[in-house]
């Protein structure tokens, strides 16, 4: 397949976000997805989902148990088939190959590590495989050990390993025949929060060094923003946003991508007016629900007044305070303190306001004191600059 | 597999000196209990068996000397003898028994293990509810006497029985075909009986594998049949040979389907034995026979079994 003596070499990543070949109307997406589907039986797992990923990108697709994910990474590695569809990777049509013939390799989320081999053949089965020759096959795997810091432990039998070890020989041995992508499967799950930091940054490196094109699959959405260069958030079988974490974050599309995509304060409104200010923004004042708080948002696509929306606002973008603050475009409202925890470098609190909804906010511990600078039961004002307020009418 | 089990046994037993006495007692109660079973079921029987192969055959009520000689003006109180060892090596027939007896039960062992694993595949695959059903076809032979249905073999291999005539009928053949007591019968027989042994343990193997294992074989180009070889089989072999000892300990001492389906010429060490206790009514050489049958069998099982243990850690 691959011819042999190519050694890894670094491309230049796609990761430089300066270029995004996504906005590069003439780039040529590396994996095309057309209108892929997957039923089983009456149940659609995936629907008609089309997709371009790009050459060097790290994909993250983000869903829900049961939204299709799995079944749509299952059928890029080739264990399921599709029941409509395509799927072109580099210019080759993959759709009817069999799992073995693809360019294309998967790191389980169990890892599925062969426990009756050790490191070493394990990193080498691909290789051997191809029917690659010994010298050529040790060499390759004493290079994939040396990258994913595994020399002296090539000995061992996987029981002998911790989790963290695991996964990095499931990693090298999905990367040892240089896929042209890499399948990962809710590649840090298995694996506790401290090492799931660290070795979400080895994931980053070592995407970088090899330019390898890398799709993962995870339901965890600190997973998905750290690690990818797009973010897809799937529900039901279908996509329904995609784009860098930042603008799936600040930009959600609608109501699910804003709650499933970390957290957010949803207000029930009702548009008052709105002005056109270009093509493609509008401003907007809406009252919330009950309080009839007037807020001003931008908003992408045109409102008319009496329309049911509701305004989004992150838990971070808000201000909490005791005295009522001033300023321009602020919109204040006010509460009581419900409930408090202490984080050290952050506190969140949960206020109720006067209409009866709980409005959480995460704030900065900018001053050391000896005491809670906020308690429970406290009255409050919260406020957050107009420019924060998300427009959803989805 | 039983040894080892006890073996476990036995390290809970180390004293735990902080748990009261009447615990430690009833502790020790409970996890003897096997080892009781044992000694009365299995040791005791074979201490006996061991003993009266030492003895000499006479005749008389039982029909072996005694052990022991006590009385006043004996010469040597014990009077054990190795003769019966001694025939035994002496005379061909016993080595052509036992031989015989290990090859027709090594060859059902591969046979049983040819058909059964396929079998055990198959019902691991399929879905929960099937399984069950499929299991339960497995076992349901169990539930009609093994006479009988050794019997029913009869009654189908005979000259006159129902594949014969069938054949004939149909023009196939125009004299019947000579099945019955030939060593295919009894292969037929044996691996018939057996071959839930097999299937059950590789099913509990199979049916517990990840998937993901013969998966992630695939996606590293392996095709379906590398697989099978790098991965699944490897994965199974506890399976493998917790079946292949299931059918080849109790198949090598087999007397009842090579009597009835066996021809005269079908001599295994459980006819052997039979006749010796039987028609000759040598009970010491019959002991003798016996014993060494225990120890060609027990000796690899337990050499086999110690170098598994060995490859596990």
């Amino acid at each position: 397949m691959r011819a042999a003596s190519d050694k890894i070499m670094p491309v230049k990543p796609a990761t430089d976000f300066a270029e995004a070949p996504w906005l590069d109307p003439k780039a040529v997406p590396f994996i095309q997805i057309k209108s892929l589907g997957k039923q089983f039986g009456d149940f659609t797992a995936v629907d008609n989902i089309s997709l371009d990923i790009y050459q060097g990108e790290l994909f993250t697709i983000l869903g829900g148990s049961g939204c299709g994910k799995s079944t749509l990474l299952r059928m890029l590695a080739g264990f399921e088939t599709p029941s409509a569809g395509q799927v072109i990777i580099d210019g080759v049509d993959i759709t009817d190959l069999p799992a073995y013939d693809r360019p294309v390799n998967m790191m389980f989320q169990s890892y599925a590590v062969f426990p009756h081999m050790t490191v070493a053949q394990n990193v080498a089965y691909g290789l051997k495989k191809d029917r690659l020759p010994k010298a050529e096959i040790a060499a390759r795997v004493k290079e994939m050990l040396a990258l994913v810091q595994l020399e002296e432990l090539a000995a061992r039998k996987p029981k002998q390993l911790s989790g963290g070890q695991c996964q990095r020989v499931a990693l090298a041995r999905a990367l040892i025949k240089r896929p042209k992508v890499l399948l990962l499967d809710e590649p840090l799950a298995a694996l506790d929060k401290k090492l799931r930091e660290q070795t979400q940054f080895e994931l980053i490196n070592l995407q970088y060094k090899l330019g390898t094109t890398f799709i993962v699959v995870t339901h965890d959405q600190e997973e998905a923003m750290t690690l990818s260069s797009r973010v897809a958030v799937m529900d039901a079988g279908r996509f329904v946003q995609i784009g860098t974490p930042l603008q799936v974050y600040e930009f959600p599309i609608n109501r699910f991508v804003a709650d499933f995509f970390g957290t957010i304060n949803l207000f029930d409104a009702k548009v008052t007016g709105s002005t056109v200010i270009d093509k493609n923004t509008y401003a907007i004042e809406a009252a919330l629900d009950k309080t009839g708080t007037l807020v001003e948002a931008d908003c992408t696509h045109k409102l008319k007044e009496g329309d049911l929306i509701s305004i989004g606002v992150r838990p971070e973008k808000l201000s909490i305070s005791q005295k009522k603050p001033r300023g321009k475009n602020l919109t204040i409202t006010s509460g009581v303190v419900e409930d408090l925890a202490y984080y050290g470098n952050r506190s969140i609190y949960r206020v109720r306001s006067h209409s009866g909804r709980i409005i959480q906010i995460s704030a900065q511990n900018f001053q050391r004191t000896k005491e809670l600078v906020l308690e429970w039961d406290d009255q409050v004002y919260l406020s957050w600059d107009s420019s924060c307020s998300v427009v959803l009418s989805e | 597999m039983g040894l080892q089990l006890f073996c476990g046994a036995i390290r809970v037993t180390q004293p735990k000196y902080n748990i009261p006495i009447g615990d430690r007692l009833w502790r020790w109660l409970v996890i003897s209990l096997p080892y009781w079973w044992l000694a009365i079921f299995f040791l005791a029987p074979f201490a006996i068996v061991f003993k009266i192969s030492f003895a000499d055959p006479i005749i008389a009520q039982p029909p072996f000397s005694n052990f022991f000689d006590f009385s006043p003006g004996a010469d040597n109180w014990l009077l054990a003898t190795l003769d019966n060892y001694r025939f035994i090596t002496e005379d061909s027939l016993y080595w052509i028994s036992y031989f015989k007896s290990l090859k027709i039960a090594a060859i059902s062992t591969v046979l049983c293990l040819l058909l059964g694993y396929p079998m055990a595949y198959g019902i691991a695959k399929c879905r929960p509810g099937m399984r069950n059903i499929l299991l339960m076809l497995v076992i349901l032979p169990f539930w009609t006497s093994f006479l009988l249905r050794v019997y029913a073999w009869i009654v189908m291999l005979g000259k006159t029985g129902a594949i014969n005539s069938l054949l004939m009928k149909i023009g196939l053949i125009e004299v019947p075909l000579e099945m019955l007591y030939t060593d295919g019968a009894v292969y037929l027989g044996i691996v018939y009986t057996y071959i839930p042994f097999m299937i059950l343990p590789l099913y509990s193997v199979l049916e517990k594998m990840d998937t993901d294992l013969q998966d992630a074989a695939a996606d590293l180009g392996a095709k379906r049949w590398q697989v099978f070889l790098n991965i699944t089989l490897p994965l199974s072999m506890p399976g493998v040979i917790a079946g292949s000892m299931l059918v080849f300990i109790p198949a090598v001492g087999e007397f009842v389907i090579p009597a009835l389906l066996g021809g005269i010429d079908s001599l295994m060490i459980g006819r052997t034995l039979y006749d010796e206790f039987f028609i000759n009514r040598d009970w010491p050489l019959a002991s003798a026979v016996a014993t060494v049958l225990l120890f060609i069998i027990v000796i690899p099982v337990m050499l086999f079994q110690s170098s598994q243990k060995e490859e596990a850690e």
